[in-house]
């Protein structure tokens, strides 16, 4: 493949992608009898228009930084892990048991319990498909995929019958005790003249943030992060250095496995305060969808998720205020991830030439 | 010799046909042919006139774009300027088809054959007359069997092709192209596969091709087959076309100068050895692979300490398991010891226990093995030992400003070009790549050096560079153990020499005492020189061995197992 600058490869290539989504979601509308102009005009506006926008923008945009990141650190390990959804939801419990077992006094004491919790949830459901992965050469995408439908049966079993409070009808956990409510956009200072109290972003945008950063220095700084970017780069070489392949392929999925779980402090504990059915909504999923297009590096994931929450948050007021039915929200997301992951190459040779015909002027 | 001279003669006649000839149109005539990969420009205004019937050379160091030339002349790019003329006629090749028409055949460095196919069914693959096989494949039989006779070519039509040795598998290949009718054969690096022997046979076959009037491209870059054979000689460089002579008028010296645009030494120039205590013992080590066949079969070596053990033979035949086992990322079943310690060799450790035994490895295949290529060089530089102290900076982070600082001096004092530890190491040329691992093995100082084709894929100025290393490595005092195909290399660097035939040691020689002809015998599998075919007596050919371990301090009786 000939080689793009930099820049381009990191902000053309996606952006081109999306233009192109968009141009194709615009025909789509067009042909449906909507109006692009307007359901544009209503995206904007509905995500990042108003304070009240931003707040749900950035809460989905929370959930997908820790799927996203679940998905990176696997990658660099070359596996792939599509099992973010059931590690989620996995988390989610976590959450929940911390939440429910202790009268918690304050948030600040709740948090890192319920993260502790999260992690290790999500690192769990990711064990089993890691362990057979690296000892049974298991296809980490069958097994994890299976995982997903497990830990969905298993969380129904769960909620309906262990974890119900008697006489609820609805199949959820109880509400957590307010003591381990998380603080909204709107409870942190400086931010609350903005915020009003209905947004949902809370107190775990910052902990995506940090995870972020964590994520880069465990990569690149650490002598982990070589041992996982070496193994995934080239098996052969990592034997050839001593990189342990079950050691790598494990920890790399434990590590993914609990950023997935982590996922859970933003929804669960952070918005739903209790734990209820198929509580990532997909958020494993597009995870995957972030990965690929911040191609696996935490600032491009931190990029795209925010990305996925705009076009979650504005496709849902899209669906709200116009015609067009909030399906197109899906086909949106669906053709993003179409050009940004598998036709990447596509855009790519198609801008190649510009930057050839430039050098050889 | 006698072969020798007889080409000998007719080169001359050949060559001098040339001179005056001039009213005979070339057999291929390209001008001014340019390609270029991106701002890679990999042919620059070649042109170049291979007269009829003749051996055409064409030498140059890896990347000067000698395969990139072949492949527009046989139709798989196009050049992005020039002309190319067979016998005279203007001619474009859009695809291999076209070139075939042409009538150039292409023997290809790695056999585009079907492995289970028979040697006819490949023969006439693509070139079948109609909808039935039976007619096709009754008529390649006979041409097949006329070829054969004629060119000394003795391949069974109806062998499958997997069960051929490398050098029929290589016949079959030309054969595939005369069947075709093509009057040009090109042939990309054809000895890089086989036995001094096997290529001594292609070298005959040549020769009778040349004496029915095929004209002959030969792309190599080894000097001694460009002298052997052929007529003329072009010399490619960094992707112009340097000089092209006639190959009686020049000399190797001649040739390497202009393939790396400066003067080289061919020959290594090493003091006498100083073997001290033994360092390195493998005793009758056994390794299975993958698919449960032994691949070594009862190996016993021995290496002391500031002393070359050269490892020669074909390669497949034991040489990577050896390397692989003793690197510690394959099991087997033996003793290992180094400096008294003996190895695990169950699988319990691995290369990184290796490397604190005292074991360095630049490993045969740098590209799949030795290094990350999307890796910078400094992180590299650090494979392998990236658990090494002093390349932390705590206990959570690495040391990476000071481990880039420590590539920086490395590559200066390796000449590793260019010196930028953040290039990726896919953007080094091969000599450069080969550099960047030998700097982080050898600089350990290590007690024992495995090395496997040292200089496989590098260009000249390099390997003089690299061996000079190995050599100053010996003197400071480590056991080194060269795996090589090159036979040169072998006998120039090694101060012994043990040959490997199909998981076995078929004899030691000191480099002193032997040549290539005896060399090749061994690595065709043949034990000895007088030795008759029965298994009864093995220690005739143990006798070199004998003595080696007859002055180990231990007096080892590795070799005593046929008393």
């Amino acid at each position: 493949m000939k080689k793009l600058p930099l820049w381009a490869d990191l902000v053309l290539v996606p952006l081109i992608s999306i233009v192109l989504a968009a141009l194709i979601s615009a025909l789509v509308i067009l042909a449906i009898g909507g109006d692009p102009v307007e359901a544009v005009s209503v995206m904007f506006e509905g995500a990042l228009g108003s304070p009240y926008g931003w707040g749900y923008t950035l809460y989905y945009t929370t959930s997908f930084i820790f799927t996203g990141l679940a998905v990176t650190v696997a990658y660099h390990a070359s596996q792939f892990n599509i099992g973010a959804e059931g590690q989620a939801q996995l988390g989610g419990l976590g959450v929940a048991l911390v939440c429910l077992a202790l009268p918690w006094p304050h948030w600040a004491l709740a948090l890192p319990a319920a993260m502790v919790g999260a992690a290790l949830f999500g690192a769990a459901w990711a064990a089993i498909p890691a362990w057979l992965a690296a000892k049974r050469g298991s296809h980490i995408v069958i097994t994890t995929i299976m995982f997903n439908y497990i830990a969905y049966s298993l969380l129904q079993y769960l909620l309906v019958t262990v974890l119900r409070p008697a006489g609820q009808m609805d199949p959820a956990t109880a509400r957590f005790p307010s003591g381990a409510s998380l603080p909204t956009f709107h409870d942190i200072p400086g931010l609350s003249g903005i915020f009003s109290p209905s947004v949902p972003a809370n107190i775990s945008f910052f902990v995506a943030i940090i995870a972020c950063v964590a994520v880069w220095v465990l990569l690149w700084k650490t002598r982990l992060g070589y041992q996982i970017r070496a193994f995934g780069k080239n098996e052969q070489a990592a034997d050839y250095a001593g990189i342990s392949r079950t050691k790598v392929i494990v920890i790399s999925m434990l590590i993914s496995g609990a950023l997935a779980g982590l996922m859970s402090i933003n929804n669960v504990m952070g918005e739903a305060e209790r734990l209820l059915q198929n509580s990532a909504e997909g958020a494993g999923f597009i995870g995957i969808a972030v990965a690929l297009m911040g191609r696996n590096h935490p600032l491009g994931v931190f990029l795209a998720a925010f990305l996925f929450g705009f076009l979650y948050q504005g496709g849902a007021e899209m669906g709200l205020w116009t015609d067009i039915p909030i399906e197109l929200r899906l086909l949106l997301q669906g053709l993003v991830v179409l050009f940004t992951g598998a036709l990447d190459e596509m855009v790519r040779m198609m801008i190649t030439p510009f930057f050839r015909r430039k050098e050889a002027r | 010799m006698n072969n020798t001279t007889q080409s000998q003669t007719r080169r001359h006649s050949a060559a001098s046909s040339s001179s005056q000839g001039a009213a005979k149109a070339p057999a291929i005539e390209l001008r001014k042919i340019c390609k270029s990969f991106g701002t890679v420009r990999a042919n620059k205004d070649i042109s170049i006139k291979v007269q009829p019937g003749t051996i055409h050379g064409i030498i140059g160091e890896n990347g000067a774009g000698k395969s990139t030339l072949m492949s527009i002349l046989y139709g798989f790019y196009k050049a992005d300027s020039g002309e190319i003329l067979i016998n005279g006629r203007e001619t474009i090749i859009p695809d291999s088809q076209a070139a075939i028409r042409a009538g150039i055949g292409m023997v290809f460095q790695h056999f585009k054959l079907v492995p289970n196919f028979s040697v006819v069914e490949n023969v006439i693959l693509g070139a079948e007359d109609g909808r039935l096989l039976r007619p096709s494949i009754a008529k390649a039989r006979r041409e097949l069997k006329r070829l054969a006779q004629e060119y000394e070519m003795d391949v069974d039509p109806d062998e499958t092709v997997e069960n051929l040795s490398v050098g029929h598998q290589q016949r079959v290949e030309i054969l595939k192209a005369l069947y075709r009718q093509a009057d040009i054969l090109i042939l990309d690096e054809p000895t890089g596969v086989l036995t001094p022997a096997e290529a001594d046979h292609l070298f005959r076959i040549l020769d009778f091709l040349r004496a029915e009037g095929k004209t002959i491209i030969l792309i190599t870059h080894k000097l001694r087959e460009i002298m052997e054979i052929t007529d003329t000689v072009s010399v490619m460089r960094r992707g112009e076309m340097t000089a092209t002579v006639t190959t009686s008028q020049t000399s190797p010296q001649a040739l390497a100068e202009l393939m790396v645009g400066r003067e080289v030494l061919l020959n290594v120039e090493k003091t006498k050895a100083k073997p001290g205590a033994e360092i390195l013992q493998i005793k009758d080590l056994r390794v299975w692979n993958d698919e449960k066949v032994e691949r070594l079969k009862g190996i016993d070596l021995t290496i002391r300490s500031g002393e070359i053990l050269g490892i020669a033979g074909v390669s497949g035949n034991g040489q990577t398991e050896l390397l692989e086992v003793l690197g510690g990322y394959r099991t087997g079943r033996g003793t290992i010891t180094v400096n008294g310690k003996t190895l695990d060799l169950s699988g319990r450790s691995d290369a990184q226990s290796r490397r604190h035994d005292g074991i360095a490895h630049v490993p045969e295949d740098r590209h799949h093995h030795g290094l990350i290529l999307d890796f910078p060089a400094w992180e590299n530089f650090i494979f392998g030992y990236h658990n090494a102290p002093e390349y932390q900076k705590n206990t959570v982070l690495m040391d990476n400003a000071g481990i880039v600082r420590a590539t920086e001096e490395a590559m200066q004092r390796f000449d590793v070009r260019p010196p930028i530890p953040a290039l990726a190491a896919k953007n080094f040329s091969g000599g450069n790549q080969q550099k960047i691992v030998l700097a982080r093995e050898i600089e350990r100082n290590p007690a024992v050096l495995l090395i496997g084709q040292p200089t496989r894929g590098v260009d000249i100025g390099a390997i003089e560079f690299i061996h000079k290393r190995i050599i100053e490595l010996r003197d400071a005092g480590a056991a080194i153990l060269l795996v090589s195909v090159e036979l040169d290399e072998i006998r120039a660097l090694s101060d012994r020499i043990a040959v490997m035939f199909d998981g076995e040691i078929m004899g030691e020689r000191l480099p002193e005492d032997t040549d290539e002809k005896d060399l090749g015998l061994l690595m065709a599998g043949m034990r000895d020189r007088n030795r008759v075919a029965d298994e009864e007596t093995p220690n005739d050919y143990n006798d070199p061995r004998d003595d080696n371990d007859d002055d180990g301090a231990d007096g080892g009786d590795a070799g005593g197992e046929g008393e």
